[in-house]
């Protein structure tokens, strides 16, 4: 298993392949369907307004996300009522809900890694291979043991969002994944799809 | 009628951070027959340690602890009413204390109830007056990823050339699995209603995830056709996570509905790999789990 630490370095990131293994140190963010839509229309189209605190996270996120990695995670956090947070389970969410916005927000904050589940589509492939950055997959339901990794819980943004919404900032240690999309147009989740498409044909005919 | 709001609480923990033996035991299955290194079999071990973990510390097995959906028998002559209140009580306190993510969000104002309490539907509760002086309640906790990639087909569908029979229920069926692909956390569990309206029908396609995996459908067809459907979701080669491998289906557990001759709905709710679902089951001073 590869060790990355975060933030991630270009001629690094255009190594990792569709497949591989890797396991993650560092600082990385938090953030699901609230705040990529926040983020894409209060800090990149702006067709809305900025509110409150918008342009002190904007700046504060600019210097978290560069060459860093977003996850895609809805956490659940104890030690809310002392604001001594600790992550108590962290498993990542659907990613293919934020591919209308996952581009922007890649080109926008210079983002290397986006982990989530269940892969992304064509547009979000084309950023991996611009900015360049990696799809890493995580493993969908594993909580508890990933929530292990998470050494601290550094501070949190948008918790208006609510507690699965807000975007938490949060030191791993060792946080598996696997590489599904890379920085070189490869995509395991399209090569699935494609798999699984011939075999529904044949079983659709038989 | 006493006031139940510690056991329920149990049941919730339990629903949470316990996932039962017959959902293990296919995991562990499942993992046997993915190939040592490939990315479907590290997914597997991935979920197996987690569970282990989440059972030792009493911590979620997925963050995404979803619609808590109970369904209860009481005996005749028990308050409907001061039990949906207990259950509700218990929600919030497993909320507070971590066993629950708070996923009530009101949808105009996107507002988060941080209780995990709702309106009357979230969390759902089902009621029924029972024959028996048993209390018995099941709670399924469905998350939203699972949740996002059911889907309701109308019979015929022209384009998967699905007619209104078994054969065409086969065809939509393996066609969701197709759609949901990973997104659904595989390896799943489908819970399919063939008829009923659309209402009916996706009620008892959750219903139906009720049953243990490893039952037998009492009606012979629907038995065989449960296996087929196991089968040929495997055959997709969707596999864990969609990483691709052996098993993408866990379990299939079909219900038949009465229709309108209009109509002929097949609805499928796709359950992901974590089944958090338990029973509780009061008898007189006795309560047990399951």
């Amino acid at each position: 298993m590869r060790k990355l630490t975060l933030p991630l370095d270009p001629v690094v990131v255009r190594d990792l392949h569709v497949g591989e293994p890797v396991a993650l140190s560092g600082v990385m963010v938090t953030g699901r369907d609230a705040a990529h839509k926040w983020m894409v229309e209060v800090l990149i189209r702006r067709t809305r307004p900025p509110q409150g605190a918008d342009e002190e996270i904007h700046a504060a996120l600019r210097k978290l996300l560069d060459g860093g990695a977003i996850y895609h995670c809805g956490p659940v956090v104890a030690g809310l009522e002392t604001r001594e947070y600790r992550f108590a389970a962290a498993g990542p969410t659907t990613s293919i809900r934020e591919e209308p916005y996952q581009a922007d927000v890649m080109r926008h904050f210079n983002l290397r890694a986006v982990i989530g589940k269940g892969g992304m589509g064509a547009k979000t492939l084309a950023a991996c291979g611009e900015v360049p950055g990696v799809y890493l997959h995580a493993i969908g339901g594993a909580a508890t043991l990933i929530a292990q990794t998470v050494k601290r819980v550094l501070g949190v943004h948008k918790l208006e969002f609510g507690v699965p919404e807000a975007m938490w900032v949060i030191e791993v240690e060792d946080f598996p994944a696997v590489v599904t999309m890379d920085a070189h147009g490869a995509s395991l989740h399209a090569e699935v799809l494609a798999k699984s498409k011939a075999a529904l044909e044949r079983l659709l005919t038989s | 009628m006493r006031d139940f709001t510690p056991e329920l609480l149990e049941l919730i923990r339990l629903a949470s951070t316990d996932l039962p033996p017959d959902v293990q035991s296919s995991l562990e299955q499942a993992r046997e027959r993915e190939a040592a290194g490939s990315a479907a079999r590290g997914a597997l071990e991935s979920i197996l340690e987690n569970v282990a973990l989440a059972r030792r510390n009493s911590t979620p097995i997925c963050q995404d602890t979803g619609t808590p959906i109970f369904h209860v028998r009481h005996p005749a002559g028990w308050s409907g009413r001061a039990l949906r209140g207990q259950i509700r009580s218990a929600v919030a306190e497993a909320t507070a204390l971590a066993y629950l993510r708070p996923n009530a969000v009101e949808s105009l104002t996107g507002a988060n109830s941080g209780d995990n309490l709702g309106d009357e539907a979230f969390p759902t509760i089902v009621l029924e007056e029972a024959e028996d002086d048993e209390l018995s309640v099941d709670l399924m906790l469905k998350g939203g990823g699972c949740e996002n990639v059911g889907a309701q087909y109308a019979l015929p569908h022209g384009e998967l050339g699905a007619g209104r029979d078994l054969e065409g229920v086969r065809k939509v069926v393996l066609d969701a699995v197709f759609r949901a692909q990973g997104e659904g956390c595989a390896p799943g569990i489908l819970g399919v209603a063939i008829g009923g309206d659309r209402g009916s029908g996706y009620a008892a396609s959750k219903q139906a995830l009720l049953r243990p995996l490893d039952d037998r459908n009492p009606q012979p067809e629907l038995a065989c056709f449960e296996e087929r459907l196991v089968e040929e979701g495997n055959q997709l080669g969707i596999g864990p996570m969609g990483f691709g491998g052996a098993t993408t289906v866990l379990g299939a557990k079909v219900a038949g509905l009465h229709r309108l001759p209009a109509s002929y709905f097949v609805s499928v709710s796709y359950m992901c790999w974590a089944h958090r679902r338990r029973r509780m089951v009061v008898r007189g001073e006795e309560v047990t789990y399951s």
